[in-house]
């Protein structure tokens, strides 16, 4: 049993709540009374299958989307849709995505120092000495002139990842990091993540990778058909589970 | 490796460097036969020798400049103006369209339609006639205005497009870092749609340097007004036209190869 899994560090000040959330997308109901509470410095994964709503709710923590009924409380500020406090939480919470999202146009060192430069207002010079030293934190230093699509699928998501980190959030969330890379890059950018859980930021994470989700979650979280089933330690979460549903998902992502 | 010769088709015998160049041959002197046999049938007097004077002239007083290549020297400055107003009233016209406003959209679209929908002739008349003793404008600046606000239009619509074709995940990566939807266009989104535009933007100066001959109707003096001028005193129809002509060609065709030129160089890899 791995101590990391019950760390009793993580801060009791509540840093991400949402209460009674409902989301609608039409007439389908993409999320139905979603109650979670994540506390400072704590590493929460997010699973469950296709279209259960783990990606919507994880949109809604920073405004990409917005719920239509119940609160969202994150880092004391209101996610709500005329909240003029929108662009600072925003600078709170970094996102990384699948799709990367970087930015074609402009080098990592670019894509890196954007941000604080534009966002932040700080000087060039300190956001580049800033932009390095976390190309150095995610391990391609050397890649800072070359242009995002001159990187491969894991670099790429690593340069992402470092340009939340420059934005030197307290907050970070993944949506599915590694769904879209090849398998032989996705470790890399799962070492990269472990290392980051380590710093004591506080992460929230949809993922399929569960041996990830063994190692570093603090609780683990399985959404089916817009509504969190069960809430649970990783030990208890693949060896004791509560419902039906999830003995079900985990037979069928592990039995193979 | 295989050495057998491909089968000649008619697709490639078409294709080839001297077919295609004496294609292009047979047509040029179609049209110049054309032309020529026509006037030959009215028995028009050809007097080329007579138009040079009209590019320079080199007098006991110098170098000057003719009729035609001041008339095209209004007909560029006309056209730049024209055009850098209508680039900046088309992309507020396209920030306007794609803004969560629906007042703004409703505007946009509106002015959009009227605009599209509108001869360019009939917008002349009214910025010139009706405008333009209102807002106390001379002709030339009613014929800027006037193609400025048609082709803004047209360029709003460049412009949405080009936006639009940036995927959407560039939008969210800029929100994700705490950039405002001013940011994320200034920053993120308009530097890549530029790649996008320059082509059809390239197609829409042509057309503007084009349709700056109309002003030549509310006598605007740029090079088609000259044209006109100058065949009143000197009754050389053929040879003014073509030449008018060629001088527009010239300068729109400069303009397609020094942008093709411009787009090679700065083509982004995705």
């Amino acid at each position: 049993m791995k101590m990391n899994n019950t760390r009793a560090s993580a801060s009791l000040k509540e840093m991400i709540h949402v209460a009674h959330v409902d989301k609608f997308y039409g007439d389908f109901q993409a999320l139905s009374d979603v109650d979670l509470s994540v506390n400072q410095g704590e590493r929460i994964v997010i699973c469950g299958p296709s279209g259960s709503g783990k990606s919507t709710l994880i949109r809604c923590l920073n405004g990409l989307e917005f719920h239509d009924a119940g609160e969202i409380i994150v880092d004391g500020i209101s996610v709500e849709e005329d909240s003029k406090h929108l662009k600072t939480l925003r600078q709170e919470v970094g996102m990384v995505f699948q799709q990367f999202n970087l930015f074609p146009h402009l080098t990592i060192l670019e894509n890196l120092t954007i941000g604080p430069m534009k966002v932040r207002k700080i000087a060039k010079a300190e956001a580049e000495k800033r932009a390095r030293l976390y190309l150095e934190r995610v391990h391609i230093p050397e890649q800072a002139d070359k242009y995002p699509a001159q990187l491969s699928g894991g670099q790429q998501q690593r340069v992402a990842i470092a340009r939340s980190l420059c934005m030197e959030t307290r907050i970070m969330l993944f949506d599915e990091p590694t769904s879209a890379l090849d398998p032989e890059m996705i470790n890399e950018v799962l070492d990269v993540m472990v290392e980051l859980a380590d710093t004591g930021i506080t992460m929230v994470c949809v993922t399929h990778e569960m041996g990830f989700a063994r190692k570093v979650a603090d609780r683990i979280v399985f959404m089916e058909a817009g509504r969190i089933m069960e809430t649970a330690t990783p030990d208890k979460f693949f060896t004791n589970p509560d419902s039906e549903r999830l003995k079900l998902f985990l037979g069928q992502i592990l039995d193979h | 490796m295989s050495t057998r010769a491909k089968p000649l088709t008619l697709k490639k015998v078409l294709n080839s460097v001297p077919v295609s160049f004496a294609i292009y041959a047979f047509v040029m002197w179609l049209i110049i036969y054309g032309a020529y046999a026509g006037a030959q049938a009215m028995g028009y007097n050809w007097q080329w020798y007579r138009m040079p004077q009209y590019f320079y002239t080199l007098t006991d007083d110098g170098f000057q400049l003719g009729e035609i290549m001041i008339g095209l020297g209004k007909t560029i400055q006309l056209s730049l103006t024209a055009f850098a107003l209508a680039t900046i009233f088309g992309l507020f016209i396209a920030l306007l369209r794609l803004s969560d406003l629906v007042i703004g959209r409703g505007l946009s679209i509106a002015l959009l339609e009227f605009l599209r929908n509108m001869p360019l002739l009939v917008l002349l008349y009214l910025f010139y006639y009706v405008l333009g003793p209102v807002f106390s404008l001379d002709r030339y600046t009613a014929s800027v205005l006037c193609l400025a606000v048609f082709h803004a239009a047209l360029i709003s619509e460049i412009f949405r497009a080009g936006i639009n074709a940036i995927p959407k995940g560039q939008w969210e990566g800029a929100t994700s870092i705490g950039m405002s939807k001013g940011q994320a266009y200034r920053y993120i989104i308009l530097p890549q749609s530029i790649r996008f535009m320059l082509p059809p933007m390239t197609g829409e100066v042509v057309h503007l340097i084009k349709s700056s001959a109309i002003v030549s109707v509310i006598a605007v003096a740029e090079l088609t007004t000259i044209g006109r001028n100058l065949i009143s005193d000197t009754y050389m129809s053929f040879e003014i036209w073509f030449t008018i002509a060629a001088v527009y060609m010239v300068v729109t065709l400069l303009l397609s190869i020094g942008v093709s030129q411009v787009e090679k160089r700065y083509a982004v890899q995705t």
